[in-house]
């Protein structure tokens, strides 16, 4: 700042400094208020879902969680059905996705010739912009009946021997249920891993690979010793992105899971899950106790859905912390 | 902004003073309920506003929220599957009226069979219904088909996931039908079903699970079966007849129902008439006796009245089956106390 004229440039130096105090101070406090929405929106979907599942905590207890009973004729309700089939319905889609994400981040950031990339990349991306309904349509109309024709029968001559595994196949082929829903669940969230791996993937320096590559590396151990260390963080977020989407999935598993409200030991039998016992039921609930519970399970899936979040966070500070980044 | 707003006013007073031309009748009203009459109301809104000018909205959200909101006065008329029970509708002051009737049959996939190739009656209906009955050779089903080759196959329920006025039908004539239904399944929007069932959403879910399921037995209205092309079970009526649904059966269940009485709400499952189909249902128009909007009270009454006179074959060209002459007089004298 010049000083030329100490009174009046002190004067105006001051205006301005209180001016940008003041503006600072504004876009402070806006921007708080912005968060504060937040953080007051889902304070009021917390409480107000209690508040509408209260007749059912009270009349049930804590023992709603754990019952095995959904019956709207007699007023009897638990969530361990819908909790089961939710989870049940996820982690085997993460099972079956994971791997192929990962297959697939792999081949178009390592061994994809550089034509190649760009379309598959896009299709990946696409595949993330279809709409659930349609994924559910498709499922029932298409996936279900050929399931049920060529999958599930030598499915069953195959292991419907074997002890334990035998009984994860039991039960007539009809081509909707747990494990058709988890197929195509699958399929939904295989876009949202596979695109965050590469994305992580390729923010690995090339300095790095191309160090192990020059001591001899195949691609694999590159991959293994050098990308999978370096993203961690980022890989398990994409695959808790995945679990999130799957876990809160509604219309599609709607369409093939097959709405039974029980347990079924059977894989191939209906289930039903948490999102989808909503969709069904919430049009027509009586007053009461059903569409207490039903308020109930949505308060359940949102617990459910935080848990996830935070086992993610911890695991990311863990591998973040072993690191030493 | 002066001019913009000079141009509104101008053009409002205008369409006011077409409005009175057009004479008394005009207001939009809107009806909110059942799914199951959706089509053809749309289609009755469609002519109504064709040859009156008034604009009439039905929204489909489902029997129970129909009668939640025009309990809470936020639509005109509400719509519903249910028909509330007399001393509700006095309480209340709601009159209701039926405006259009369907049926809910048994459809199967059974290879070799085609639609009335397999015959049931009301028990072994609610015996497979209740998971008593598993397979298709099952001596109870072979005893009401003698000479039928029925193959060694599980049976598979198809049922309405969703909470429906189809299902509150059906399990209510098959528990009519067997103690042990009610017991174990019950009667209602939705049921407990046995293990060997599959729930999919709305009538096209439950059509779709019956067309890709084999052995599967599933339960819809009779419009969805109808232009689903779906292989029909016969059911024996309460005359010992075995009926193949059609439009024809259901307005033979009809003719022989008593509408004269509060609610207009015949029990019309098990008619007697000899071509009766069992399962016959109509679904009803709920509107407020004493309104607080005269002018859209009676663009209601206006809309049913002329519907029920003009939309008759619009009604059946979807499926549905138009109520009887007498009965169509009834509602036009039950309409006359909404004010």
């Amino acid at each position: 700042m010049s000083e030329r004229d100490a009174s009046g440039a002190v004067d105006l130096h001051l205006r301005q400094v209180r001016r940008f105090r003041l503006q600072d101070s504004f876009f402070h406090h806006s921007t708080q208020l912005f968060a504060f929405v937040v953080l007051a929106t889902l304070v009021g979907i917390l409480v107000s879902l209690t508040i509408e599942a209260w007749p059912s905590l009270q009349a049930f207890g804590p023992s709603f969680f754990w019952t095995n009973v959904w019956s709207v004729p007699d007023d009897q309700y638990g969530a361990l059905a819908a909790i089961y089939g939710t989870v049940v319905t996820s982690v085997l889609a993460l099972l079956i996705a994971v791997p192929i994400s990962f297959g697939i981040a792999f081949f178009l950031t390592e061994t994809c010739p550089p034509w190649l990339r760009r379309p598959l990349g896009t299709a990946v991306e696409l595949l993330a912009g279809i709409p659930s309904i349609v994924y559910g349509i498709w499922g029932l109309f298409v996936f279900a009946p050929l399931f049920a024709e060529y999958i599930q029968p030598p499915l069953q001559d195959w292991l419907g021997d074997v002890p334990v595994i035998g009984g994860w196949f039991a039960g007539p082929p009809i081509g909707v249920g747990i494990l058709t829903a988890s197929i195509v669940l699958s399929l939904m969230v295989i876009p949202f891993i596979a695109s965050v791996m590469r994305d992580v993937f390729e923010t690995v320096p090339h300095v790095l690979k191309e160090s192990a590559y020059g001591m001899g590396c195949t691609t694999w151990e590159v991959v293994r010793h050098i990308v999978l260390p370096y993203t961690r963080v980022g890989v398990i977020g994409g695959i808790m992105l995945g679990l999130g989407r799957a876990l809160g999935e509604t219309m599609a598993v709607t369409f093939v899971i097959g709405n039974a409200n029980r347990i079924n030991p059977s894989l191939f039998e209906p289930g039903t899950s948490i999102a989808s016992t909503l969709a069904n039921e919430f049009g027509e609930a009586d007053p009461g106790l059903h569409i207490a519970s039903l308020f109930t399970l949505g308060l359940v899936l949102f617990v459910l859905t935080f848990i996830v979040l935070a086992i993610s966070r911890w695991l990311i500070s863990r591998s973040v912390g072993s690191e030493g980044l | 902004m002066f001019i913009l707003d000079k141009l509104a006013r101008a053009s409002l007073a205008a369409a006011l003073g077409l409005a009175m031309s057009a004479g008394a009748l005009a207001a939009d009203i809107t009806g909110a309920g059942a799914t199951f009459p959706y089509a053809v109301y749309t289609k009755w809104a469609e002519a109504y506003r064709a040859a009156t000018g008034n604009k009439v909205n039905y929204q489909a959200i489902g029997s129970s929220g129909g009668v939640k909101q025009i309990k809470a006065k936020t639509v005109d008329f509400g719509g519903t599957d249910a028909p509330l029970k007399p001393e509700d509708l006095v309480q209340s002051g709601l009159v209701q009226v039926p405006t259009v009737m369907g049926g809910v049959t048994l459809v199967m996939n059974v290879p070799g069979f085609k639609s009335g190739g397999i015959r049931l009656d009301g028990p072994t209906a609610a015996d497979i219904f209740r998971g008593a009955v598993t397979r298709w050779n099952d001596p109870a089903i072979a005893r009401l088909n003698p000479g039928a080759k029925l193959p060694d196959l599980a049976i598979t329920l198809s049922h309405r996931s969703d909470g429906s006025g189809t299902t509150y039908a059906f399990t209510h004539y098959l528990a009519k039908q067997s103690p042990a239904f009610q017991r174990e399944v019950g009667a209602g929007n939705t049921g407990n079903w046995p293990r060997n069932a599959v729930g999919g959403k709305g009538n096209a879910g439950v059509a779709a699970n019956v067309q890709k399921i084999r052995g599967a037995i599933g339960y819809v209205d009779i419009a969805d079966a109808l232009s689903n092309k779906m292989n029909f079970v016969a059911l024996r009526n309460k005359a010992g007849k075995y009926i193949v649904p059609s439009q024809q059966a259901i307005a033979d269940a009809a003719a022989g129902a008593d509408f004269n009485v509060k609610g207009m709400a015949p029990d019309l499952l098990d008619q007697p008439h000899p071509n009766a189909w069992p399962i016959t249902t109509a679904t009803y128009v709920l509107i407020y006796e004493n309104g607080s909007d005269p002018a859209k009270q009676k663009v209601v009454v206006d809309f049913l009245t002329w519907s029920l006179n003009n939309g008759q074959k619009l009604a059946t060209q979807l499926g549905f089956v138009p109520l009887p002459p007498n009965v169509v007089k009834m509602v036009e004298a039950e309409l006359k106390k909404v004010k």
